[in-house]
């Protein structure tokens, strides 16, 4: 099997407190590796959040679990092209993440009337303030 | 000097597909740029919570037209490693020949869009009469011109015989030379160069930096190509990423260009060496863990990340694609420009908004 389909192990998957993203993306990005994009699931009462970073077409990745109504930080400090799908997972899931840039109250894809999280089996109602303005 | 915010989108005559921006000008320089999807969302990924996992490659092949094969073949080659299933040889080089063939296409779609969106028609012409070919190749092999509906857990469902392997090759033949004759246009012509030198310079170092993929990164002197991984018959075929230095549309444009020529060689090298065997393996159980599974589409690299738990439905699917990706370094590279030149820059990824929406 090729290195394109990579199952996820504890060989190339860390898990890491939600306190401690950005400091690891830090490592990450100070050992060269890009950012790739976040996957999400629902796992009832939390949201497991997956970064993933690549290096020379190596992939890890790195696991943080969010409990349902908590924030976490962003991590575009670090990765400035994380911004659009920290939004995504935030209007999808409803995992607030702090210190977005721009930060599109979850109207990057849904309209504005919607207010729920789509992609939550227990769906969360959300109460984001109006969207931002240009 | 006071700011404008005009919008640009999600209905443009550039736009094949609906995306939106909000340009924020200073008389006709633009300073900020902020994007808004949504307009053809089908949440795709949701379904496969109530989708059987085999089933889900139909609905994954119609994420994007232009490279529908590739979807299914990543989000097959994610369940293969799942299930520990090895896919035969034969199946392997048959998924590397329509791979190719979309990316033919694609190439060949976008540069006549391209030049389109310049007012080139004569070339966006020639480009989309060339790419008929292709077409017709894909209709032959697989019973459609878009949806190459080839793909399954385990293999894929037809074969290509030798007879029809000589007409591809004829064919490829035709288009090689038909393609060669737009170079002199693509690559000399006062309009093209003067609307792409130079414009939308993307850095070497920051094309790495916002996730920029594909012919996007590979323009700004990045050897980065998700074929260089060695899924399905790649690591049996002679093969270097097409790479350019400059990072401007014109590079991008010369990238995509060569690609095409990289295409038909690598069909001809997966023909001569297409071993006999079975087309797929019988695949029985069901998938459990999660995997990260990548290709290389046209536009960049594609990633699915799936999730099972060992029942029909998988309990999460995510696809990431190129054109997602190549968003970021767009915002970057929007910020500066003249306004005249927007559409260029936009068309410049290669966007496919489908794709993006899933």
């Amino acid at each position: 099997m090729s290195n394109a389909a990579r199952v996820l192990s504890d060989q190339n998957t860390s898990t890491v407190p939600v306190e401690r993203v950005v400091s690891f993306s830090k490592i990450f990005r100070d050992t060269g590796f890009r950012f790739v994009t976040m996957s999400s699931s629902d796992l009832g009462d939390a949201i497991d959040l997956l970064y993933h970073f690549d290096k020379e077409l190596d992939i890890r990745s790195m696991r943080v679990t969010v409990p349902k109504g908590s924030a976490i930080s962003s991590i575009t400090s670090v990765f400035s092209c994380a911004m659009l799908v920290e939004n995504e997972i935030k209007e999808q899931f409803g995992v607030d993440f702090e210190g977005l840039p721009i930060d599109f109250n979850g109207t990057l894809y849904l309209d504005e009337d919607v207010q729920r999280t789509p992609f939550c089996k227990i769906g969360v109602v959300k109460n984001f303030p109006k969207a931002q303005e240009a | 000097m006071a700011r404008t915010t005009l919008p640009f989108g999600p209905q443009h005559p550039v736009l094949p597909e609906p995306i939106h921006f909000s340009l924020v000008l200073e008389d006709e320089i633009v300073v900020q740029a902020i994007p808004k999807l949504g307009y053809v969302h089908r949440g795709l990924e949701k379904m496969a919570e109530i989708r059987d996992h085999n089933q889900m490659i139909q609905i994954v092949e119609r994420t994007c037209g232009i490279c529908s094969t590739l979807h299914a073949m990543c989000y097959c080659q994610g369940i293969e490693a799942l299930m520990g299933v090895q896919v035969p040889d034969r199946a392997k080089f048959l998924r590397t020949v329509w791979a190719e063939m979309h990316r033919i296409h694609s190439h060949l779609l976008w540069l006549g869009l391209f030049a389109d969106a310049f007012g080139f028609e004569s070339l966006f012409m020639q480009c989309w009469r060339i790419r008929e070919r292709i077409m017709d190749l894909q209709e032959a092999t697989s019973g459609n011109r878009v949806i190459v509906s080839v793909n399954q857990v385990g293999g894929v469902k037809r074969d290509i015989k030798p007879e029809t392997q000589k007409w591809i090759l004829d064919t490829l033949k035709l288009v090689e030379k038909e393609v060669l004759q737009l170079k002199s246009t693509l690559m000399d012509d006062y309009t093209v160069k003067k609307r792409t030198v130079g414009i939308g310079v993307l850095s070497k170092e920051k094309a790495f930096a916002l996730g920029a993929c594909g012919p996007m990164l590979r323009a700004s002197g990045v050897a980065q190509d998700m074929r260089q991984l060695g899924y399905a018959a790649y690591p049996f075929l002679d093969f270097t990423p097409v790479v350019e230095t400059d990072g401007d549309s014109y590079a991008r444009t010369i990238c995509r260009f060569n690609e095409i020529f990289q295409g038909i060689d690598l069909i001809r090298q997966a023909f001569a060496k297409l071993p006999e065997g079975e087309l797929s393996v019988k695949v029985t159980g069901l998938p459990s863990g999660e995997v990260v599974s990548r290709v290389e589409q046209p536009r960049g690299e594609c990633l699915y990340y799936l999730k099972a738990t060992g029942k029909k439905f998988l309990d999460r699917l995510r696809i990431r694609t190129p054109t997602f990706s190549n968003v970021a370094p767009l915002l970057e590279l929007l910020p500066g420009c003249e306004l005249a030149d927007v559409p260029v820059l936009i068309l410049t990824i290669d966007p496919c908004i489908s794709c993006t929406e899933r």
